[in-house]
């Protein structure tokens, strides 16, 4: 029983902390194991990501994506529902942007930004009710049904675009792009109307901002509402929240709603502020790193916050490594298991040494 | 008159030889939690002792060290006069000690000759073992009135049965020192009685026996010494013949406390509730309720007394809306659905139906949650804690919890303590509190004082009362026969789904309500 007092700022910043470093050093000794210099590879990583608004726009492009889907899975798990489905929601979702964006002409782009995110949202969030409804009804298991859902997403989409939205005699299965009415504001632009400098080449875009109050807004959901409570009672405790008269159908089916939205809603970030068009595959794996995402930040959405930040700078940090190192591509998806690992699954590995350095401290 | 020679008797084996058991200062921490402090006790070959306590006092800690499951920081365990060291149970079973837990620890679905021979096979091939085995069962049965079929599943038994082929498995190990952690938690007082004979019989072969209980009226019956524990350290052993239930309670509170609640006559008014036909079928299609029909009145306690397992749990589920079942409910004159859309814990509450739950961790609380969001749960939607759709007021709760807390004289008063932080009783009372504020017309109480120690118990009691008298029906489920008997004022008696018989609490005793608990009609 001692063993799990340990002080709420350390178990959401210590352990987190420990666990990560912990995943670097391993990291760090593969480099040096395959005859490079990990210094040089951290000064790389660090100076690609960090060094230049160049690198901070790829970064927080990248980091945009996360903490939507990680958002996403962080607000199933508060109900304990495991939503591995990201990947085919955000998909789904951009299938909505691409919807919203081509057939409806839009006079500005804040009206096409709103009207995109409903469609981003509403899109994400069907594909998600499906696997919620049967869990809540059926007792079909959401980690199973979601899983299944990304490959019937991937079909789906690849149906669409070859079928329809591909223009007539264009080889590539992707949409037309989008009109200039419906092009999003990079983050150069608004630094720009307060005199600050940023590069013009990274895709980061207004869609920033929007996951970033996002994440306020998941906290205060959760924190704040009733319904947040209600999710929150459920997920701890199902026997309690059945005895309180909390249905656990109902609320299985919104907090499912809710997380397909938020991951829908990365199609923001890619679809219209990168691509600006539908292309096959367009979340590129996003999804899934969205549930390392939130089992680092604690499936909160501050956490989420600070863990899709490291993930964007292992993402561009490690591109560069690619780029301009030996090491090879796939030692960065090495390295980015390796983080998942120790904060995910080795998660007492650290925790208890702490807890235990604290009980320590404590009895002197 | 008879104890005179005996005690003789014993205090002259004491002389000659030495004690079964004598710990010597034995100390055990938890981290900071001193469990067992500086504990010596001496048992004498051939007694009964008994080690009372509150829960979390060290009893269980204590035990385990003697049976090898911890380490003690310090102090010295000699059996039979020699310094002992038990690192795991197997030295414990070596030095001749059996354990029988509170949960046992058989295998279902084998027969009881198995578990008998489990972990003590003599040989691969498992025939002499089980011919042997045969033997010495048949051997003990006779000696100990511990007769069991030897070829029946264990799940085929009862519990009490359950409870003989441990004390089987023990005297097979050659057992001399046996230690039962609270034996009769699962018992009919007829089986508990039986349970006494056993355990006396042993003693007469001179075995020894340590009995764990909380049951202050198990160890005036049967034990010789008793020794009583508060936080980790014993507070005093003594001759069960020169103490007093009263002293050992006030020795494991460390106060004085009322055994008796003292409670005024019942004024039942209107009725209530009134169920007729009340039967459920459970997944597995087993009938839990057997069409059940009682009436409970404003004003009164009605008391469901039986053995865990016979129905209580579901009924109580039932009419707190938790569980679907077929019959007729009035409450107030008006139906009270049994299933369907408006059977849920919501709809009960708007009906002001509260509900004490049997099992606090499971369904009264949300263990992670702060103490002020447990005191929302279930009242999540009282206005009061929501000034808009939009925004549940933390600040609100936290005040009124605040308030409960000290009503309810919950220690500490900390309204964002996790409700895992605080002892049994305090968790008990901040369901409690809950539930009895919202002023409800009916409460439905579960268990209310499982795990929680005595001074709570008696706080509960004289809520529950005071419930009562402020004109609420109320409905206890207890498998605890003293705590039926004190506070009730109408008992019924649930035996395998049905109730077997109805008596008012001031004309029955515990050896009726006995009989009726273990399904004997005419008692």
């Amino acid at each position: 029983m001692s063993t799990k007092r340990i002080p709420h700022w350390a178990d959401v910043t210590l352990v987190p902390l420990v666990s990560v470093l912990l995943a670097f050093a391993i990291s760090a000794a593969l480099i040096w194991a395959i005859g490079e210099s990990p210094w040089n590879a951290v000064k790389l990583m660090v100076d690609g990501a960090f060094g230049s608004s160049y690198g901070w726009g790829y970064t927080l492009y990248y980091a945009t994506n996360f903490m939507f889907t990680g958002l996403a899975v962080a607000v199933a798990f508060q109900a304990r529902l495991f939503n591995i489905g990201g990947e085919g929601q955000a998909a789904v979702g951009g299938l909505g942007v691409a919807l919203v964006c081509l057939y409806i002409p839009w006079p500005h782009w804040t009206l096409a930004l709103l009207g995109a995110s409903l469609g981003a949202a509403a899109f994400g969030a069907l594909w998600a009710f499906i696997p919620g409804y049967l869990q809540a009804k059926r007792g079909s298991h959401i980690v199973i049904t979601t899983i299944m859902f990304n490959f019937i997403a991937a079909s789906f989409l690849n149906y669409m675009l070859v079928n329809f939205l591909r223009p007539q005699g264009s080889q590539d299965p992707s949409s037309p792009r989008f009109p200039d009415t419906a092009s999003l504001p990079k983050l150069h632009e608004i630094l720009g109307l307060f005199g600050i400098p940023f590069s013009k080449v990274p895709p980061v875009n207004i869609s920033l901002l929007i996951a970033v109050a996002l994440c306020g807004a998941v906290w205060w959901l959760l924190w704040r509402t009733r319904l947040g409570y209600q999710i929150r009672a459920f997920g701890e405790s199902e026997s309690a929240a059945q005895y309180a008269g909390i249905s656990p159908a109902r609320i299985t089916i919104i907090v499912m709603l809710i997380s397909g939205g938020l991951a829908g809603l990365m199609a923001l970030n890619n679809v219209m502020g990168e691509q600006e068009r539908l292309v096959l595959n367009a979340v590129e794996g996003a999804g899934f790193i969205g549930i390392a995402v939130a089992l680092m930040g604690r499936n909160h959405p501050f956490g989420v916050f600070l863990a899709a930040i490291l993930f964007g700078f292992l993402y561009q940090g490690g591109a560069e490594l690619a780029l301009w190192t030996g090491i090879p591509r796939e030692l960065i998806v090495v390295i980015q298991a390796l983080v998942i690992l120790f904060t995910g699954a080795l998660d007492n590995m650290v925790r208890i040494p702490i807890a235990k350095l604290f009980s320590l401290r404590r009895a002197d | 008159m008879a104890t005179i020679p005996d005690q003789t008797a014993r205090q002259e084996a004491a002389a000659s030889a030495p004690p079964a058991i004598e710990l010597r200062g034995i100390s055990k921490a938890f981290g900071p939690v001193q469990a067992n402090k500086d504990i010596s006790i001496t048992v004498q070959r051939g007694t009964i002792h008994g080690i009372v306590g509150e829960n979390g006092a060290g009893k269980s800690t204590l035990m385990s060290i003697l049976y090898g499951f911890y380490k003690a920081d310090a102090g010295e365990v000699f059996i039979n006069g020699r310094k002992t060291e038990i690192p795991d149970s197997l030295a414990a079973i070596r030095a001749g000690i059996g354990m029988v837990f509170q949960h046992f620890k058989l295998v279902e679905n084998f027969t009881v000759l198995e578990n008998v021979i489990l972990g003590a096979e003599d040989s691969a091939l498992l025939g002499p073992s089980r011919r042997r085995a045969r033997g010495v069962l048949k051997q003990l049965a006779s000696d100990f009135e511990l007769e069991v079929d030897p070829d029946t599943l264990i799940e085929n038994l009862s519990v009490g049965h359950q409870q003989r082929v441990e004390i089987l498995k023990a005297l097979y190990r050659e057992a001399d020192i046996l230690i039962l952690d609270e034996p009769t938690g699962v018992l009919t007082p007829s089986e508990a009685d039986h349970l006494f004979r056993i355990l006396r019989g042993l003693k007469e072969q001179g075995k020894t026996i340590i009995l764990i209980t909380h049951k202050l009226r198990e160890i005036m019956d049967v034990t010789d010494d008793v020794s009583v524990m508060r936080r980790g350290e014993i507070v005093a052993t003594r001759a069960t013949a020169d103490t007093s239930p009263t002293e050992l309670a006030e020795l494991m509170v460390g106060r004085k406390v009322l055994l008796r609640v003292e409670k005024t006559e019942a004024q039942p008014g209107e009725e209530v509730l009134r169920v007729d036909g009340l039967r459920l079928v459970d997944g597995q299609g087993v009938e839990r309720l057997r069409k059940i029909g009682f009436s409970i009145r404003a004003g009164e306690i009605l008391g469901i007394a039986g053995v865990a397992g016979n129905g209580q749990s579901e009924l109580l589920e039932v009419l707190a809306g938790l569980r679907e079942a077929e019959g007729q409910a009035m409450l107030r004159g008006q139906p009270l659905p049994l299933s369907g859309q408006d059977c849920n814990g919501q709809a009960r509450r708007a009906r002001r139906i509260a509900h004490v739950p049997e099992d606090r961790h499971r369904r009264g609380l949300v263990l992670p949650f702060h103490a002020w969001e447990n005191t929302a749960l279930g009242y999540h939607h009282d206005p009061r804690y929501n000034p808009s759709p939009w925004r549940m007021d933390g600040a609100a709760i936290i005040a009124d919890t605040a308030a409960k807390m000290e009503r309810f004289d919950v220690r500490p008063p900390d309204p964002q303590l996790p409700a895992e932080g605080f002892s049994g009783g305090n968790q008990q009372k901040i369901v409690l509190a809950r539930e009895i504020e919202y002023g409800p017309d009916l409460l439905l109480v579960g268990q209310p004082t499982r795990g929680v120690d005595i001074g709570a118990i008696e706080f509960i009691h004289q809520r529950l009362i005071e419930l009562r008298d402020a004109g609420a029906a109320v409905l206890l489920v207890s498998v605890e026969l003293d705590e039926i008997l004190s506070l009730s004022d109408r008992i019924l008696v649930m035996f395998d789904g049905r109730i077997m018989g109805e008596r008012m609490a001031d004309a029955t005793d515990a050896r009726e309500l006995g009989l009726l608990m273990a399904g004997m009609e005419h008692a």
